[in-house]
């Protein structure tokens, strides 16, 4: 396994969120519109703490209602400077790849060059009944949204043909991003395929750890470079980066405290709707420690593992998801103030000390 | 009365006349609404357009960038062409624009005066009436509920399912955008939508003939109250003089009447018809201040609208005299508006 | 149709007492089935978590995708080493087990004649709300293996390790004898096979019971208990009696 040693390249720090509904004191949902906008607060104040990447990731419920990752992130443009933006993941089967491009172009052309399109299966599944799609039929969607998408990336015309969406005969597809196309990245689980998919395409790849030992996706990020390069690709394109849980709280034990409430509420949600294991809070605090996939602690502790995971992936970004079953929207802010403003010193220090 | 604009996006000419880029044009529309916002202008649009030249393809982005960088300015689609897009995406973007706006996004439905986005979504022309009067409906209803059941033929049926996240006053502002067409005027009537009048060309008083229609029908359909009214959406470009104003719309009029012309079969620019227009009672609001304000009370009279918002930056009209006329609108040209509607009323 | 002390009804011949439910014997375990080579069929999360367990164990393990072996050689060197890739017809012929790890939408797509005669482990789960409906499951009240094996008619199907989560093959595994071991469920209507199979669990790393035939393994499909949660033996025995399969 190839094992990465440091260089002076910076590890960006970011978040990724599909909106994060509050909850009342009796436990009811509070409103999806109030979820939104704190979603754009907390976008907005990661750009101001220096944060480097927000992704938000297409959901569609009542208590993850980021419905629309372009609508998001072109708020998100409006209103931020320096932060990158991103979609985590963009749903892509389930939605026409011109239109998801226009968006994010026209994020793109306002944030001054900042916007990038991430392409992935997701982990909801409710767009597939809401725009009419059998999710047996998710290969082959994926495969050729993909394509297309590429497609209308690489040049202003387009021609087009395929079997999932009407074909594009030299068309103009507008508006052109600011650097002439976006980075798009693909998204995906653990499964090794999808690195290989990744690798051939020679699309960086962006990997959603969401349990289990993260060090073990060392072996499919290097199966992803093999693959590249065995395929040709090399350059800046050919890099990783990794999704996990996580909250920055200014000790472990408040960090751990104040994730679990959300976590188990989450877990509860899916155990109804997809057969995930019923909590269990002593597996769910041993999760929080390493080797394993909850990055939540204080800013030592969780830079120290971004740090120890670099070592098998190499990866150039490192986001967390926090805002998760409810998470008080004042913990959301402080956990992004504190990556910003403590994590991210530390990270780039263990680094270059290395 | 409320006075906005709205865009297309304009793509800005090199001085050899060559385009410059999409992702500038882009950019200048989202400063110019920052700007509308700043001076207190009332409303701004984006209509959805698939050109090299007029690159707003996705009002829905547009207007929510907007919203992340506004406060007061109410914004909206000109139109959002809902026969070739799924409702139920539009209604999300607009819903989340809204949340983050506080509350001022609206939703113009109409043909629009684009056609490219027929082909490019693998829609037949022909199929127009039938692909907006069911996306109408399912627009409406996922606007009003967040468990939506419905079905029709030109999309797949949705059963109990959740539309999220919703907006701010609990459903977006709604409006039917239309051109001349009788038919649409009763349509909005029979379903009590406000109506948006796009008013390109001929003399404008004569639509107060279909806004008559369409209040009637409004009232025989039993819809009364405030979402009952009319907007118009016209030309035009304000600058401290008559003579400047011409001669900066002049161009790009040009420009556009050109390639419009040789993609729909228009006679070549005329530019007598051009300055007939541009003064009353003509369809193209290009003038002083005084001027402006005047026709537009002027028209008032004939369709007692509660919005009207001008389409200044086409053919490439450079970027500062789009500013400045949005600036003249909201600081100028509002105001004697409303002291013309004071001495009427 | 006969019906066990358990409530399990079927129509196959009954089983010996050696293979009634819960039974397990320690020198059973620790027979050696005489399997040496094991062929995964899938190299999703699944398929390659089921062979680096068996390389651990110390099987010699054949992989296979959808076409050539070219195509998962890369895969194959960086994330199952030690596993040689191939063809799927390659990788079956001499195999003495072979795993059926596919996606379930995809299970037509293997080669029956391949693996008639075989002992095929069937690790699949049906998950509508993941990967849609199939009318060949959807429509149908029996166990999937029962459907899988309509497919797969000559090979001896066993139904096992569709149960555990593919992190937890490597996590969990513990040396035969380990106190509190996990444990796996195993169903088959061919009780030798059925046999064999836990020996192999066992060298995997888990203890395991016999459910009994393909009907049982009804009881450990997504949104069981079982399947829901992580049992040693006895405890596993407890809920197959607790909940015990749907009986057609």
């Amino acid at each position: 396994m190839m094992m990465h040693t440091t260089n002076s390249a910076l590890m960006e720090l970011g978040v990724y969120s599909f909106g994060d509904t509050q909850r009342n004191a009796d436990g009811t949902l509070r409103s999806t519109t109030e979820a939104i906008a704190n979603l754009h607060e907390a976008i907005v104040l990661a750009d101001t703490v220096g944060l480097e990447y927000f992704g938000v990731g297409e959901h569609h419920t009542l208590d993850m209602p980021a419905s629309s990752p372009g609508a998001q992130i072109a708020a998100a443009a409006g209103a931020t400077t320096d932060i990158r933006l991103g979609s985590s993941v963009t749903v892509l089967s389930t939605d026409d790849p011109v239109r998801v491009f226009q968006q994010f172009a026209t994020a793109d052309a306002i944030s001054g060059g900042r916007v990038e399109i991430t392409a992935g299966r997701g982990s909801s599944v409710e767009s597939y009944p809401l725009f009419g799609y059998e999710l047996s039929d998710y290969d082959q969607l994926y495969a050729e949204k993909l394509d297309l998408l590429m497609t209308v990336n690489s040049s202003e015309r387009t021609t087009w043909f395929g079997t999932v969406r009407a074909g594009i005969d030299d068309r103009v597809i507008v508006p052109r991003p600011v650097k002439g196309s976006l980075p798009i990245w693909l998204g995906t689980g653990g499964s090794a395929p999808s690195s290989v998919r990744a690798g051939r395409l020679g699309l960086p790849v962006s990997y959603g750890i969401i349990g289990g030992i993260p060090s073990r996706f060392g072996r499919l990020a290097d199966l992803y470079r093999a693959t590249a390069q065995q395929s040709g690709h090399r350059g800046p394109d050919i890099k990783v980066s990794a999704g996990t849980f996580g909250l920055v709280a200014p000790s472990k034990q408040e960090a751990v405290e104040r994730f679990y409430p959300g976590w188990r509420n989450l877990q509860l949600l899916m155990t109804e709707r997809r057969h995930w294991p019923n909590p269990d809070r002593a597996r769910y605090e041993e999760q929080t420690h390493a080797p394993f996939a909850y990055y939540v602690g204080d800013p030592d502790d969780v830079a120290g593992r971004v740090v120890d995971l670099y070592r098998h992936l190499g990866h150039m970004r490192h986001f967390f998801q926090m805002d998760i079953g409810g998470l008080p929207h004042e913990h959301f802010l402080e956990a992004i103030t504190l990556l910003g403003t403590e994590v991210r010193p530390r990270v780039q220090k263990l680094l270059r000390s290395k | 009365m409320e006075l906005g604009a709205y865009s297309f996006g304009d793509t800005q000419l090199n001085p050899d006349g060559s385009l410059r880029s999409t992702a500038e044009a882009v950019k200048n529309l989202f400063d110019a609404i920052v700007h509308a916002d700043s001076t207190g202008l009332d409303y701004f649009a984006v209509g959805e357009h698939h050109t090299l030249e007029m690159p707003a393809s996705s009002p829905g982005a547009m207007i929510a960038a907007a919203a992340g960088a506004t406060k007061q300015i109410r914004l909206g689609s000109g139109v959002s062409v809902i026969s070739t897009d799924d409702p139920v995406r539009i209604f999300q973007q607009f819903a989340t624009a809204d949340a983050v706006s506080g509350g001022r996004v609206e939703i113009t439905a109409g043909r629009g005066s684009s056609v490219e986005s027929y082909p490019l979504f693998g829609y037949n022309l022909r199929d127009y009436e039938q692909l907006f009067e069911e996306k109408l409906e399912l627009l409406m209803r996922v606007n009003e509920h967040e468990q939506v059941t419905w079905s029709g033929t030109t999309r797949a049926a949705l059963k109990d399912l959740t539309v999220v996240p919703r907006p701010v006053n609990g459903s977006l502002p709604l409006w039917v955008g239309t051109g001349g067409s009788a038919p649409s005027s009763v349509r909005a009537g029979r379903l009590g939508l406000p109506i948006s009048y796009g008013i390109l060309g001929g003399a404008p008083h004569r639509f107060s003939a279909l806004s008559d229609l369409y209040r009637r029908t409004a009232q025989q359909a039993g819809h009364t109250g405030p979402n009952i009214k009319v907007s118009v959406a016209a030309l035009g470009l304000v600058a401290p003089t008559k003579d400047e104003a011409l001669e900066r719309f002049y161009p790009g009029w040009r420009n556009m009447h050109t390639q419009m012309g040789k993609l729909r079969g228009w006679p070549a620019p005329d530019d007598n018809a051009y300055l007939a227009q541009a003064h009353a009672p003509g369809a193209y609001y290009v003038g002083d201040p005084d001027d402006v304000a005047q026709r537009i009370v002027q028209l008032h009279g004939h369709m007692g609208h509660v919005r009207h918002f001008l389409q200044m930056d086409i053919g490439g009209l450079p970027q500062e005299h789009f500013l400045e006329s949005l600036e003249l609108l909201a600081t100028e040209v509002k105001p004697r508006v409303e002291r013309l509607l004071a001495i009427e009323g | 149709m006969v019906t066990y002390s358990n409530g399990i009804t079927c129509c196959s011949p009954p089983p010996s007492s050696r293979h009634r439910l819960g039974y397990v014997s320690t020198s059973e375990s620790r027979q050696d089935s005489g399997f040496r080579t094991i062929a995964v069929l899938g190299v999703g999360r699944v398929g390659s978590a089921v062979a680096r367990t068996a390389l651990a164990a110390g099987y010699e393990v054949r992989v296979a995708g959808s076409g050539a072996a070219e195509d998962i050689a890369l895969l194959a060197e960086i994330v199952i080493p030690g596993a040689r890739p191939m063809t799927v017809v390659d990788a079956v012929r001499d195999a003495d087990l072979v795993v059926v790890a596919v996606p379930l939408s995809k299970y037509r797509s293997v080669d029956a004649s391949a693996l008639a005669g075989k002992v095929v482990i069937d690790a699949m789960n049906y998950w509508p709300p993941i990967d849609g409906q199939i009318p060949d499951f959807e429509n149908d009240i029996a166990s999937t293996s029962e459907v899988v094996r309509r497919h797969l008619s000559e090979a001896r199907v066993v139904k096992t390790l569709n149960h555990i989560g593919y992190h937890e093959l490597e996590d969990d595994a513990a040396p035969s004898g380990t106190t509190g071991r996990r444990a796996l469920a195993v169903a088959s209507d061919d009780e030798a096979a059925a046999a064999d199979v836990r020996v192999v669990l066992d060298r995997f790393g888990f203890d395991s019971l016999y459910a009994g035939p393909l009907a049982a393994g009804r009881a450990f499909e997504p949104g069981t208990v079982i399947f829901n949660g992580s049992f040693p033996r006895d405890e596993l025995l407890r809920e197959l009696e607790l909940h015990p399969h749907p009986t057609h």
